[in-house]
């Protein structure tokens, strides 16, 4: 599914903010990941969702090493990854029903088979009342619902997740755990990075610890640990 | 009701000049191209006109009735003309009017004789031969092929018409270098949405492709209210070229099939304004990982 080697990467002429990160992920896996501020979580994810390219190392994403994957390929690969982002990148001008429709969009899905599909989701996710508000109208916990939402509507194989329980109550953090879960369980690999210990503790998950650019995996009492250094 | 498109473009600034922008081209696009289309048909006009056409003068002095049937006789032998007919005085004078006026033309002023001779297609008859063999029966006899002062026109109208093109290519760069900065900052002002839907899988054509629409909305606009304005100003010079009487200057209104080409100018101004945002963002992505 996703393997790093030796991955090194600067921004700049900057210190390194990873060093030699080797892991890989199996299908179906469920990592959580974290380390302190600054410690090079959110350019973790980025290099695992082509935001970014490694300033040394192989990463080879659905078994393609994407040094050598040509530009044309990489949109498909990109449509199988869903990302929630840690400030949710939500369209202001779009409704929550058009925000979540993205991807869908994107990846050319027909109209009807859109509405239906997000609509359903978006009542999974508790926001059936708020289909046609615009984002600046919702809350900090709804409008991260709608992110986790567009993330997850096109069942994506691989779903990369920053600090997706942040903004809500422990109810709701744990309700969409279960939202994680239940996709990953349906086959998508997951990871979520977060600082939220008590959710890491009650779902047991491995982590994906990074301190100070450097990795190193906890193995934990997860159903499906599949992940090896 | 899904949106058009995904980015925002009328939250946009910059666009809210492009169709006042395309209207300008569009508006002296139109206009140089119907001075350019009129140019060559005025250039046709008198060159078919005076083609194949000789006139024969002969002077006051030697304007006998039976020199000039024995110069029609000589001029109707001589191979590839087609036709020799001797202008009337009356006719004669009648040229002269919108030059001399009435009154200086009726007063008796002295009028050679002309003869109107029309050569066969394709036949090459030299004026200086033919003169010099008319010479031979009537002396002073001139013949004129309108070659000399006629090239000249030509030779104006043609730079005039190579002009007008090239302001037409001028207008159409500068549209080009419009959209391009427009284009650019709709990129940078909506970066973070094209970011986003980079990152999503959305094919460079995708994002490409809202810009060309939003591009084409815009410069559809522009192009009609500068279109309408131009064709507004040809009417009102045919409408005030139809009141002239002047024999050389070129015909001021344009026939249909010329109409239906000028429409052309703002259908290929938008047809520019899309290719140009099309590989504007074509280029600029293909900068993203």
């Amino acid at each position: 599914m996703l393997r790093f080697e030796n991955v090194g990467m600067r921004y700049g002429v900057g210190p390194e903010v990873l060093r030699d990160v080797n892991f890989s992920l199996a299908p179906g896996s469920f990592h959580f990941l974290t380390g302190s501020s600054g410690a090079g979580k959110t350019t973790l994810l980025k290099l695992m969702y082509l935001a970014l390219r490694p300033t040394r190392g192989l990463i080879h994403v659905f078994n393609k090493d994407i040094s050598v994957t040509p530009r044309a390929e990489l949109p498909m690969m990109r449509q199988k990854i869903g990302v929630v982002f840690q400030d949710f990148r939500l369209i202001d001008h779009l409704t929550t029903v058009e925000n979540v429709a993205l991807p869908l969009r994107v990846s050319g899905a027909h109209r009807v088979e859109i509405d239906e599909h997000v609509r359903e989701l978006l009542s999974w996710v508790g926001l059936g009342e708020r289909l046609d508000s615009r984002p600046s109208t919702l809350s900090g916990g709804q409008q991260q619902r709608v992110a986790i939402a567009r993330a997850v509507i096109n069942r994506p194989s691989l779903l990369l997740a920053d600090e997706p329980t942040g903004n809500v109550d422990d109810r709701i953090a744990v309700r969409l755990m279960y939202l994680f879960e239940e996709l990953n369980r349906t086959g998508t690999t997951v990871v979520i990075a977060t600082h939220n210990n008590v959710l890491v503790e009650k779902f047991g998950h491995p982590v994906m610890h990074l301190n100070d650019g450097e990795l190193t995996i906890q193995r934990r009492r997860a159903p499906r640990d599949s992940a090896s250094t | 009701m899904m949106r058009r498109t995904d980015i925002p473009f009328e939250r946009d600034q910059s666009t809210r000049f492009l169709p006042w922008i395309v209207a300008l081209m569009v508006f002296l696009g139109t206009l140089m191209f119907a001075l350019a289309m009129l140019l060559a048909s005025a250039v046709d006009a008198w060159d078919s006109t005076l083609t194949g056409r000789m006139t024969v003068q002969v002077p006051v002095q030697a304007a006998s009735r039976d020199n000039i049937d024995t110069l029609v006789a000589t001029i109707a032998a001589t191979p590839g003309v087609n036709k020799v007919q001797a202008v009337s005085d009356t006719d004669a004078r009648a040229l002269l009017i919108p030059w001399l006026g009435e009154g200086v033309v009726d007063s008796g002023l002295p009028v050679p004789a002309l003869i109107d001779v029309e050569t066969t297609p394709g036949a090459k008859i030299d004026p200086v031969l033919l003169q010099a063999r008319l010479e031979e029966k009537v002396k002073g006899v001139g013949v004129d092929d309108h070659r000399a002062w006629l090239s000249a026109l030509i030779d104006v109208a043609r730079t005039a018409e190579v002009l007008a093109f090239a302001i037409l290519a001028l207008i159409a760069s500068a549209a080009v270098i419009a959209v391009v900065f427009t284009t650019r900052s709709g990129l940078a002002v909506h970066g973070a949405i094209i970011e986003l839907l980079h990152q999503m899988g959305a094919r460079d054509a995708y994002i490409a492709g809202q810009f060309q629409i939003q591009a084409m909305l815009l410069a559809l606009r522009g192009g009609i209210a500068g279109g309408l304005a131009a064709a507004l100003v040809l009417l009102l010079f045919a409408l005030i070229g139809r009141g002239m009487d002047a024999a050389f200057l070129p015909e001021l209104n344009l026939s249909p099939v010329k109409w239906g080409l000028l429409v052309l100018v703002p259908a290929v101004a938008v047809a520019i304004a899309m290719l140009t945002a099309r590989l504007t963002v074509l280029r600029a992505l293909a900068r993203m990982p």
